[in-house]
């Protein structure tokens, strides 16, 4: 199954025999040299300060939602390591087709969090990304969406373009049979697609070993002859050189891999779940001593890099988050129109019948006072 | 001009399609070296290519799922999925992808694909071959449901939906495939989606059927004839969009309606047209309007198909008690 030209570190980093590839340890230190990326001290400290933007992003959507100022969030605490490495990494002819706990992926894709909150405020404008060209919207649908990336690989190659597909699925996700047929179709078809599951450990309330039997996530390539690896995702060097080597591969036309990002959910599935239903408090308290941002910032101390007034950024951040709620919260009424003008591109007789019915209530109702 | 079957006139249109535009691919179990079970897409892989037309994994969600990725990079993927009964493991793409992606993302992707499949029964097959899902699809917003009864209608109503920008599920009435020649010409034509087609005009009662139900249809309004009712025979040929205008000024003529259909009868196409005659010529109706149609079984096996399946007769009998209420 191991092909010559397979890059070294998923030869190194065989996921059947369950090893994850790591460059730094939890303290920072490099404990792999020679896999060091190449980045610059200010390419380092901007991937910091994108993962506290999304960390600061994340702790006021739930903020928001705790004050009734908006619906159902789904935060992505404790795995920014991951959304900004691939963020770094996808290129803006490069195609995103998310699940919906990537929120920093599309921010470096160009999404606002204006969007951001117009769709966790139940409008369908700003899961739209309309503005973000190749950039699906959230897949509520687990698993789906694996389907729509490996098409859109068809079409890549078939269209013979030079771009690849990035594409995100949970550890529950690899239940669902079409995470297994994306796979095949995509070894099959061999499209250049990076498939990324982010195992945070727990689908809502139920642990990884509940889902599978299988030594760890990233092994389920093997069967479907594509490369898979397993990273630390709390590890921002080893997934960015994890996406690097991937994207590399899947545009010089040899076909797609399989990333898992062996991770922890720090905060709760949606703002609707209370996780000490399923989870120990030490199992949390563990996993928050290596959180991502606490690794990459021991890191960047020990080389001395360390430049940011945590505090300060915060405050900054803050307020530009804040003004784009506030925006957001503004955005124009709901028209009925929306509900219609967008299901099909020639309106539905059908449509227009049960359109007007509505309107003639509404001009009943007005006579009526 | 050429002599076509459904399945030639599918071809043909096919062949068309992927010949003038080259964002038109084809994909589905067998559909490439064998030509697809029913030979529907034959001589197409050798004409355009493996590339082009080629055969998947087997798979339906993977067919369906895969083709609206293609749709929304710029491709116009049509797929088989080799029977009415092996569509239900590709719904979940279909009714949480297919239908909602245009809305989902507000028009910034529309979902140009076709889904095309043998369906209906009298063909003495295994289990999952004989079944008329129509109404499944057509109760999902954002579909549109086609199905042609001749080969006419088959290539005319086959090239509206490969250039629809909104997603097509195409039935093909797998019983009269080859059962039907006609005269079609060979040159490219479209029909629109979304109009019925009076196929015979009458003053007593309104028929409506669609696919393999028309042929039976006319026989029994052959009968009709000698019984000295005349029976207006409407092809509802789009599911959905469904003609209420069609179907709304024939039943106010003829003040009386049947359904004849395979499907199983409850909560159905022809329910849906029980309503349409009740909003739109209420006060027109002279009997209650009747369905000809499945029951709400499975559909059996050769054996029991029998009792199952629609006879000209059932269907004469029906109008004639319609007629006399």
């Amino acid at each position: 199954m191991i092909q010559d030209d397979l890059p070294a570190i998923f030869r190194d980093f065989n996921p059947l025999e369950d090893r994850m590839l790591r460059v730094i340890d939890d303290e920072g230190n490099v404990i792999n040299k020679e896999l060091f990326p190449e980045l610059d001290d200010d390419s380092i400290i901007d991937a910091y300060k994108q993962m506290y933007y999304e960390r600061t992003a994340d702790e006021m959507a739930i903020s928001y939602q705790r004050q009734g100022r908006m619906y159902t969030f789904t935060p992505n605490l404790g795995q920014e390591a991951i959304h900004i490495a691939a963020g770094m990494n996808i290129r803006k002819e490069d195609w995103l087709v998310p699940a919906f706990r990537e929120m920093g992926t599309l921010l470096s894709k160009g999404v606002t969090m204006k969007e951001m909150f117009l769709f966790y405020l139940g409008n369908e404008h700003g899961g739209s990304f309309k503005n973000v060209s190749k950039t699906l919207p959230i897949a509520i649908s687990i698993g789906t969406q694996l389907h729509h990336a490996t098409g859109i690989g068809y079409s890549i190659k078939y269209q013979k373009k030079n771009e690849a597909v990035f594409t995100f699925i949970g550890d529950g996700g690899t239940s669902e049979g079409d995470f297994s047929e994306a796979l095949n179709f995509a070894g099959v078809w061999q499209v250049p697609i990076i498939f990324t599951i982010q195992n945070n450990q727990y689908a809502i309330s139920v642990p990884v070993k509940s889902q599978t039997k299988s030594v760890n996530l990233a092994v389920k390539s093997v069967a479907f002859g594509i490369p898979g690896i397993k990273v630390d995702g709390n590890d921002f060097f080893a997934m960015y050189l994890a996406y690097k080597t991937a994207s590399e591969y899947a545009l010089s036309g040899k076909g797609p891999m399989l990333i898992e990002a062996y991770t922890y959910r720090l905060g709760a599935h949606t703002t609707s779940d209370d996780p000490s239903k399923y989870r120990k408090k030490e199992e949390e308290e563990e996993w928050a001593l290596v959180d991502p941002l606490l690794r990459l910032e021991r890191y960047m101390k020990k080389m001395d890099i360390w430049n940011i007034d945590k505090e300060k950024l915060r405050d900054e951040y803050k307020q530009e988050i804040d003004a784009q709620f506030v925006s957001a919260e503004k955005e124009k009424a709901y028209k009925i129109d929306d509900i219609f003008d967008y299901m099909y591109t020639d309106m539905p007789e059908d449509f227009k019948r049960q359109k007007g019915a509505y309107e003639q209530f509404l001009s009943w109702k007005e006579n009526r006072k | 001009m050429s002599v076509m079957t459904i399945v030639k006139a599918i071809n043909n249109a096919l062949d068309i399609k992927l010949n003038e535009d080259r964002s038109v691919v084809i994909y589905g179990e067998d559909v490439g070296v064998e030509g697809g079970v029913f030979r529907v897409t034959e001589g197409l892989q050798k004409k355009y290519g493996v590339e082009r037309v080629f055969d998947s994994p087997l798979a339906e969600s993977g067919i369906v799922g895969t083709a609206l990725g293609m749709a929304v990079s710029g491709l116009r993927p049509i797929v088989e999925l080799q029977f009415d009964g092996f569509t239900y493991p590709a719904f979940n793409q279909i009714a949480s992808n297919v239908s909602r992606m245009q809305n989902r993302s507000r028009g910034k992707y529309t979902v140009p694909m076709v889904i095309r499949f043998p369906y209906g029964g009298g063909v003495n097959a295994l289990e999952h071959h004989s079944d008329s899902p129509e109404a499944l699809f057509a109760h999902l917003p954002g579909l549109k449901v086609v199905i042609p009864s001749t080969p006419h209608d088959a290539k005319g109503l086959m090239i509206s939906a490969i250039e629809s920008e909104d997603p097509v599920i195409f039935m093909e009435p797998k019983r009269i495939y080859r059962a039907i020649k006609q005269e079609v010409t060979d040159d490219k034509f479209s029909i629109p989606l979304g109009k019925a087609k009076v196929i015979q005009e009458g003053t007593d009662v309104t028929l409506v059927a669609f696919g393999a139900m028309i042929r039976e249809s006319q026989k029994a309004i052959e009968m009709a004839k000698e019984a000295g009712i005349s029976v207006e025979l409407i092809d509802l040929r789009s599911i959905y969009p469904i003609d209420r205008q069609t179907i709304g000024e024939s039943v106010r003529k003829t003040g009386r309606m049947i359904i004849v259909a395979e499907a199983h009868e409850s909560f159905s196409v022809g329910s849906e047209l029980i309503a349409i005659a009740n909003e739109e010529a209420f006060l027109h109706l002279e009997a209650p309007p009747r369905r000809v149609m499945g029951y709400d079984t499975v559909v059996p096996l050769a054996q029991g198909e029998k009792y199952y399946i629609i006879s000209p007769e059932r269907i004469f009998y029906e109008i004639e008690k319609t007629v006399n209420f």
